[in-house]
């Protein structure tokens, strides 16, 4: 199955492909509900979306850097970005949960906290999507020589 | 854990909404020539707002627990995300637009934060 048909709509409004993110971001949202429910808070910051969001970010670096350096965005090529791109790792990570949990902890004057929170998930997740990208480059060469 | 339907209802809201933020950012993608990435903050934006207005009336008893968990972590969950914002800060100071990196990464936060809070606010008023 490829999201590339034979019709010259662009790939967002492409059923085949709506239905490949449907599918993704389906498991990606239940591996992040599993995930959130046995990793337990730390000094009442939520750790297990704080490690979901850093992951995600992460491995989309890597899958995204690997793809684009094995050629343009068609085909299966395609077809993985948006099943495991868009639809798993954009299912899996999330941005409302950790702005509400944030808020959260300034409702309950847990300023610091909350100020932790919210610059380590930014600044990790951007030092993890750098990671991911320089694996991702890495590998490609080590698959190439 | 939640009961077994709850846990299919909320993975499938969540694809759904991952399909909704595809097709949302497509649309902005086709239609706004901006060399920014408007198109995650707007969906970032607009959900947490949604989920700090579901989260507020779950608080004050105005949303059953489940509806709570299907429509705020799941349909919610999935239409936002963190790893595409991350990704395109991180393309954004690749190409040394270090305040269009600095606007999606902290920008969106305090933004993020904001709608939210006015979602909670929101919610508890009903």
């Amino acid at each position: 199955m490829t999201a590339d048909g034979p019709s010259s709509k662009p790939v967002h409004l492409r059923w085949s492909a709506v239905g490949l993110v449907i599918l993704g971001g389906s498991a990606g949202t239940l591996v992040r509900y599993l995930l959130a429910l046995v990793v337990p808070t730390w000094n009442g910051m939520p750790l297990g979306i704080f490690l979901i969001n850093v992951t995600g970010a992460f491995l989309l670096g890597w899958l995204l850097e690997t793809l684009v350096r094995r050629g343009p965005d068609v085909g299966g090529r395609r077809t993985l970005r948006v099943l495991l791109g868009t639809g798993v790792l954009g299912g899996y990570t999330t941005y409302s949960t950790f702005a509400v949990d944030a808020d959260g902890l300034l409702l309950a004057s847990r300023f610091a906290e909350s100020a932790l929170y919210g610059l380590a998930t930014v600044v990790v997740g951007a030092a993890a999507s750098i990671a991911g990208i320089l694996l991702g480059a890495r590998l490609h060469r080590a698959g190439r020589s | 854990m939640a009961p077994l339907w709850v846990v299919v209802a909320l993975s499938l809201a969540g694809g759904v909404g991952a399909a909704c933020r595809f097709v949302l950012d497509g649309i902005v993608r086709s239609r706004v020539r901006l060399a920014y990435p408007v198109g995650t903050m707007l969906i970032n934006v607009t959900g947490s707002l949604l989920l700090g207005f579901v989260t507020g009336l779950a608080l004050a008893h105005a949303l059953p627990q489940e509806w709570r968990l299907i429509l705020g972590t799941g349909f919610l969950g999935g239409y936002t995300t963190f790893s595409t914002a991350s990704f395109e800060t991180v393309r954004l100071a690749q190409e040394r637009r270090w305040r269009a990196a600095a606007v999606n990464a902290f920008g969106m936060m305090i933004a993020a934060l904001l709608a939210a809070g006015l979602g909670l606010w929101l919610g508890a008023l009903i």
